[in-house]
């Protein structure tokens, strides 16, 4: 038996979404942007696609722009805003030119366990020079408190960036909380400004007038959340939002962002018209419609979709509750409650991740620590760092991710694996009982 | 599949089933090497004797070596491999043992891994110093 317990990492793709990108490749395989015949029924497949996840989003369709992944999308959404923000009137620095102060940069919040690809994203920003950055760090649950955010933010803060569920450890953050709160602090910041310049216009004093920075744009990640929970975009009160493909059923090399009307984005591929100008490169046909497809998927009867997730939740906690009635010191990372139904991530005390992986991949048990993304590196999971601060703890976890097709059959197999590998990497570990 | 790329097939023997696993009860030195901030923390524990050579002179060597290792698979196996490669050896001919000869009897190692076999080399030459240490004076030649 074989089983693959490493959804988060990626899934499969689904028989479905084959089947409706099939066509694509070498029969209707026209380039969208052109003005043939051939062009035009491949324009028709990507403008249907569209339609069809603006549906899902509650959006406009030219509000979507696909990607070439979730970390194109991550890095588009921040890079983009500020890029675009620093070309506009708003910004004080243009005024106070070779100030280096603080306050004179568009202003970041992220959290400290985001996605890497939102991670590295602001850390470049930072060292080029382009803006600063708040990192909040999640409190022991796992969870990014709005209270934090909010106290975070400054009169340049720009942007927000928070992922919906956290790749590692699976809790869901208050995305649709932190959207209430920015709204209010942008309505605050807008009457500010109008009083500012009312103010000006009496005083007529405008060669002092610092122009206020423009509103607080909030981009969440929703790549581990799309199978599971709320994405209608107005609900959340998120202005950009993040998808990838292939952590719902299509296949890798397609991402989204969406971007609300009036969010200033400039592009990072620079060539095209393609997606209104904000994404160069000829269409990813095949891959767009089997994204639309996965979507469409996900969609499909409400009532299936939350009994699913019902069920699948109830497998997963049936799996951490056995494991830790079964092995001693086995600790779930992230709050028990807000989480995602299909990511566990689990502390086995006194012994390496990377050993557990290894041993239960030679076992038939697909597994992972931190994210596949990171696996490659020798630093600790700094999802669970930003957590606990405890490095014992960041290398001895694992994540486990379930799908809608894992069984409960495939879980008692895991289980049963699992203890035999903890209890042998036990007895080698120096830590914890001698002997 | 990946994985067996990743790592050799001896390297893999030795995480499986690693040699000499275990400590020694009053050991003539131990070496612990390694923190979990590194990622990795080794024990090595030897046993000193001495034995006669041929020559009629007094040599010492190391009798027995047991380990205990948290860390990952490459840190297990280069831990058991060293243990392996030190057994029977004397002193002089153990510090000669390098970190590249434990990579080399593991097949290789991948170069991120390649600090476990460092850290291999850092605990016996530690256990080392700790049985020199614990030496009565007059042994010191």
């Amino acid at each position: 038996m074989r089983v693959y317990l490493d959804y988060a990492a990626t899934t499969p793709v689904k028989k479905e979404v084959l089947e409706a990108m099939k066509p694509f490749f070498s029969e209707d395989f026209g380039n969208p942007s052109s003005i043939h015949t051939w062009g035009q029924s491949a324009r028709r497949a990507v403008d249907e696609a569209r339609a069809q996840i603006a549906q899902f989003l509650n959006c406009r369709s030219e509000e979507i722009i696909f990607t070439g992944s979730g970390s194109e999308a991550d890095n588009l959404a921040i890079t983009g805003v500020i890029a675009q923000i620093s070309k506009s009137k708003f910004l004080i620095s243009k005024q106070i030119p070779n100030s280096k102060s603080q306050n004179q940069k568009p202003h970041i919040i992220t959290s400290a366990f985001e996605h890497h690809a939102v991670l590295k994203t602001c850390e470049d920003l930072e060292k080029r020079g382009l803006a600063t950055v708040t990192y909040i760090r999640p409190n022991n649950e796992g969870i990014v408190e709005p209270e934090k955010i909010k106290k975070a933010i400054r009169p340049n803060t720009v942007l927000v960036s928070i992922m919906y569920v956290n790749n590692e450890i699976g809790t869901i953050q208050p995305i649709r909380e932190i959207g209430k709160m920015i709204e209010s602090e942008n309505r605050k910041r807008l009457k500010e400004n109008r009083n500012q310049y009312r103010k000006q216009k009496i005083e007529n004093a405008t060669s002092n007038f610092k122009q206020p920075f423009s509103q607080i744009y909030l981009h969440t990640d929703a790549v581990q959340a799309a199978e599971s929970l709320p994405m209608d975009v107005d609900y959340l009160h998120v202005d950009m939002l993040t998808i990838a493909g292939h952590k719902i059923g299509a296949p890798k090399g397609i991402g989204l962002l969406y971007v609300r009307r009036g969010t200033p984005l400039a592009p990072m591929i620079h060539g095209g018209e393609q997606e209104s100008g904000r994404r160069a490169g000829t269409e990813n046909v095949p891959s767009i419609v089997g994204l639309a497809e996965a979507i469409r998927q996900i969609q499909k009867a409400k009532t299936k979709r939350q009994n699913d997730n019902l069920k699948l939740a109830n497998l997963r906690d049936y799996f951490i509750k056995k494991i830790q009635e079964e092995i001693p010191e086995v600790y779930l990372n992230g709050s028990k409650i807000n989480r995602a139904p299909h990511i566990v991530n689990l502390y086995f005390k006194n012994i390496e991740g990377e050993a557990i992986v290894l041993a239960m991949d030679l076992e038939g048990v697909a597994c992972s620590t931190g994210s596949a993304c990171t696996s490659q590196s020798l630093e600790p999971s700094h999802v669970i760092m930003a957590i606990f601060n405890d490095h014992l703890r960041a290398a001895g976890s694992v994540r486990f991710s379930l799908s809608k097709l894992t069984t409960k059959k495939e879980l008692d197999f895991a289980i049963f694996k699992i203890r035999k590998v903890v209890q042998r990497l036990r007895e080698i570990s120096p830590y914890g009982k001698r002997g | 599949m990946a994985i067996e790329k990743l790592y050799s097939q001896k390297v893999m023997d030795h995480f499986l089933h690693p040699r000499n696993l275990g400590s020694i009860k009053n050991p003539s030195g131990v070496g612990r090497v390694g923190n979990p901030v590194c990622g990795d923390v080794m024990e090595l524990y030897l046993k000193i004797e001495n034995k006669k050579t041929k020559k009629g002179k007094t040599e010492e060597v190391i009798k027995d070596a047991k380990f205990k290792t948290f860390g990952c698979g490459a840190a297990i196996a280069s831990s058991s491999m060293m243990t392996e490669l030190i057994k029977g050896k004397t002193i002089k001919e153990a510090q000669k043992i390098t970190n590249l000869a434990v990579a080399e009897a593991l097949g290789g190692l991948p170069p991120v891994k390649r600090h476990c076999s460092v850290l291999a080399k850092e605990a016996l030459e530690k256990a080392l110093a700790d049985w020199r240490a614990s030496k009565p004076s007059s042994q010191i030649l």
